[in-house]
């Protein structure tokens, strides 16, 4: 007789099990504190901070942690516990001009106010790898400024007084949307556009980006400036009747500086593309910078032809939370539709065997 | 401001405490307004903020959404997936309603109020105060024809579409049949084109004129829509072409009904099959009622397949 | 005008997640079975001249995402509007034709449904939903058909809309775009989605 497969339940539990198990790996090994995944794994850290849409290192520690290092579970896990969170207002704007820089370069001035500040970098070193680094050897202490520069002008400001650059958009006074709280539609406005880039794959934007460099939709760009530091994050107070600073917290900004446009009205001046990240996320920024530009093709009148233009292919697609699900939920089992599908070739394959049966 | 997001430590020590069903009620208001605009619109395609849940998009987050904002205590909910109450992923959804909403939870259809399901609709009639809520991966019947969501849109909105039926009559030229087997389009109420979400079309008759509310819920897509009760559902086709569903040469292996959805299991590598019900529930009761399939005689009740 | 007393205050669901989702399914319920009296016990309550169930419904659909429309005799009353404010959070708006929810009370003086916000081809979703008080809700009158009705239902409420069927009938022809009805008795729900056909002759 035929036993249908039962015990669903038990079986789950014990899988859960399972990988608990194997998370916590070889018992004679201490296990992994949060502390060190926020301080040695920080780059992890601020990737599920800046996908995940909630800046807090320790559950984002913790996310790592439960994920085994597999980041975007991690965003996920994060992700579903921001969608709980109570909501208490909007911050103002944060101001970047005034971020407490510890790293800030531009490509397009060879020195500029406030100057080049390499800071903590991966670029320049040689990808060598360290067999020091398998231990824990001493480190020389970093030469530091005694301050570090609160107030340093953004180039794109420096263009924008001689007007060189397109001025940012006025402030319009409407409301900044939030497609977590609304369903997105097309067209969808820049707002609603940087915020799925900001929570959007950065493989995903990478590969969009690079495809913009290779010809697909080129916008000619030059890092006008990427800076990252800690910015102060203030909220309004109805009950004081005045804003409060209730933290800081670390970001990473790009601002590209692209290709002119002008008319017979207005003069020639470079246009820009914007790009911004939660922690160190500097890859992020950048490829968010060079997608956000080849978005507003249409807005500065420029022919939609490459994928990196199209925003509904972009932003359908840019939330690996969502990609996952979607391709991942093929392992469920789809053996009603099969089963459908079966019979209907099986049917044809008869078919096609009668007819050649009657030819011959 | 005294609740500043939780730290990992706060996170480690408290159990969270979520609300009824999970979802916290400004939500469910927002699901329950789009369900309402989706009953009055049938087989329109309501977007809603669909909130990131506690599972995969693609596995149900969309179902579970409606479910969480029409269930109440005094529900009684039956989850399925292939039709059946055990499958993984049912088992499951289950669970998180059970813990997240104590209601309690049924695998027979008569008895439940509402039912999840994934991929089938119940063999037995469902009845008046009975709410069927689908999962769906894709809701847009369109989609297949025409990626772009602005144009589908407009499609809908102009009633505009000839591209389906272009396509189900290229099958016919191809292949000498609709080639669609499952989430085969369906007309409401002689206006939208929907999708049933992927049922096999052998289901599509049961949601023509059902006594049960049916709501859709597609979570990653972000839509939800409805079907009230008593309301045309027509599958399209083509008059020298007309709508058939599928047949099985035999009866269920266990239960031997007939007329109902079965599927294939492999017995061995020499090929071996049997057909045995897709509804779990459907068979076991049959079952109970005395009806016994060619594999299910008394005689070889105890032998184990294993 | 008055000033706002302490009855704006008053009158919330006592078990705010259970009321919501009753008074919710007894909705759900009188839009999917149009024409039909749904009984549902009002669970919360607000300053007259608005009904315990008219404040129940509003209680569970709207919300500071909802921007609600209040008829003449509502918007008089400086404490149902306290209430809303208090209650609901939801925004107010003076033109019928931006509003999600529209309450009425005094069906013989409201603007006709056209000035309602009627949705658009693309998202016949962004329509009003109009609740309005009945006094009597009777199963005579006219004829309807559609979703959500076996056959053909009857059903008329008294104080009448002005020019209901002509109304009614041409709502139904802008289908999908269109107003749905939610009339309010003292303790049962009649839905009028805009998919339910006047049958005449």
């Amino acid at each position: 007789m035929y036993v249908a497969v039962k015990g669903g339940e038990r079986a789950i539990e014990n899988a859960h099990r399972l990988l608990a198990d194997e998370r916590r790996g070889d018992r004679t090994l201490p296990s992994i504190t949060l502390e060190q995944i926020a301080g040695q794994l920080s780059l992890a850290v601020d990737r599920v901070m800046a996908e995940g849409s909630l800046f807090d290192r320790d559950l984002a520690a913790l996310a790592v942690k439960q994920a085994r290092g597999d980041l975007i579970e991690a965003i996920f896990l994060i992700r579903a516990y921001r969608t709980t969170l109570p909501r208490f207002g909007a911050t103002h704007p944060i101001e970047t001009a005034a971020m407490r820089v510890r790293r800030r370069i531009s490509a397009t001035f060879k020195d500029l106010p406030g100057g080049q500040l390499l800071g903590p970098t991966f670029d320049y070193t040689h990808r060598l790898l360290d067999p020091d680094l398998a231990g824990d050897p001493d480190l020389p202490a970093p030469a530091l400024r005694p301050e570090l520069p609160t107030a340093m002008p953004r180039v794109t400001d420096l263009l924008g007084n001689e007007g060189l650059i397109e001025a940012d958009p006025a402030e319009t006074g409407e409301p900044v949307g939030d497609l977590t709280r609304e369903p997105l539609s097309f067209p969808a406005d820049r707002d609603l556009r940087l915020q799925g880039l900001a929570r959007g794959d950065e493989g995903y934007l990478l590969a969009l980006a690079y495809s913009t460099q290779r010809g697909y939709g080129r916008t000619h760009p030059f890092v006008g400036e990427i800076r990252m530091g800690e910015v102060e994050v203030e909220i309004d107070v109805p009950e004081l009747g005045f804003s409060v600073v209730i933290g800081r917290i670390t970001v990473t900004e790009c601002q590209m500086v692209n290709q002119f446009k002008g008319s017979a009205k207005a003069p020639p001046a470079f246009t820009r593309g914007y790009g911004l990240a939660f922690g160190h996320q500097e890859r992020k920024a950048m490829s968010m910078a060079l997608v956000d530009r080849s978005l507003r093709a249409g807005e500065l009148g420029e022919d939609r032809t490459a994928p990196a233009q199209d925003e509904e292919f972009v932003l359908s697609h840019c939330d690996n939370v969502q990609s996952t699900g979607f391709v991942e939920h093929l392992k469920l089992p789809h053996y009603v539709d099969f089963q459908a599908e079966l019979d209907l070739v099986r049917r044809m394959r008869t078919e096609v065997a009668e007819k050649r049966e009657a030819a011959e | 401001m005294n609740a500043l997001p939780p730290t990992a430590a706060t996170v480690a020590h408290d159990t969270p405490a979520y609300n009824f069903a999970y979802l916290d009620e400004q939500t469910k208001r927002m699901i329950r307004r789009a369900i309402l605009k989706g009953i009055a619109i049938p087989g329109y395609q309501v977007p809603f903020a669909s909130r990131e849940m506690p599972m995969p998009y693609g596995w149900g987050t969309g179902g579970v959404q409606v479910t969480a904002a029409v269930l109440g205590p005094d529900d009684v909910l039956k989850v399925i997936d292939q039709g059946a109450d055990d499958t993984t992923n049912a088992v499951a959804i289950r669970g998180f309603f059970r813990k997240t909403a104590g209601v309690r939870t049924t695998t027979h259809t008569a008895e439940a109020t509402v039912i999840q399901t994934r991929h089938r609709i119940p063999e037995a009639p469902l009845a008046e105060h009975q709410i069927l809520v689908y999962q769906v991966p894709i809701p847009e019947p369109l989609r297949f024809l025409e990626p772009r969501e602005t144009e589908t849109r407009t499609m809908h909105a102009l009633e505009e579409y000839g591209l389906m039926h272009v396509k189900l009559y290229e099958d016919i030229a191809r292949h000498g049949h609709i080639a669609t087997t499952y989430a085969y389009p369906v007309k409401v109420d002689g206006r939208y084109i929907m999708d049933p979400s992927p049922t096999p079309k052998f289901d599509n008759p049961k949601m023509h004129r059902s006594k049960a509310l049916q709501l859709f819920g597609a979570g990653r897509e972000k839509r939800i829509y409805a079907i009230p009760p008593h309301t045309d559902v027509v599958s399209l086709d083509f008059e020298d072409h007309p709508f058939k569903v599928q047949t099985f040469a035999q009866p269920c292996a266990l239960c031997a009904a007939e007329g109902v959805y079965l599927d294939e299991v492999l017995l061995d590598d020499k090929g071996g099959r049997m057909f045995v019900c897709s509804d779990t529930d459907n068979c076991e009761e049959r079952r109970a009622a005395g009806h016994r399939g060619a594999l299910a005689g008394d005689d070889i009740s105890r032998k184990d397949r294993s | 005008m008055t000033a706002v007393t302490s009855a704006a205050f008053d009158g919330g669901f006592r078990q705010p997640v259970f009321d919501a989702q009753t008074t919710f399914r007894a909705i759900m319920d009188a839009l999917a079975r149009p024409g039909r009296r749904v009984i549902c016990r009002p669970l919360a309550t607000a300053p007259a001249p608005m009904s315990p169930l008219m404040a129940a419904v509003a209680l569970t659909l709207v919300d500071p995402e909802t921007p609600v429309w209040l008829d003449g005799a509502l918007a008089a009353s400086a404490d149902v509007r306290g209430w809303f404010a208090f209650q609901t959070g939801a925004p107010m708006v003076d033109q019928p034709a931006d509003a999600a929810f529209a309450f009425v009370v005094d069906p013989a003086r409201m603007p006709p449904l056209s000035a309602f916000a009627q949705g658009t081809p693309e998202y016949p979703d962004r329509s009003t939903t109009l609740v309005v008080s009945a006094e009597s809700v009777e199963d005579t009158g006219a004829v309807f058909t559609g979703p959500g009705i076996e056959t053909s239902v009857l059903f008329d409420t008294r104080p009448a809309i002005p020019a209901f069927a002509e109304q009614w009938q041409a709502n139904r022809a802008l289908f999908p775009r269109g107003v749905d009805l939610l009339f309010v008795a003292a303790d049962a729900i009649v839905g009028l989605p805009r998919s339910s056909r006047l049958r005449t002759g």
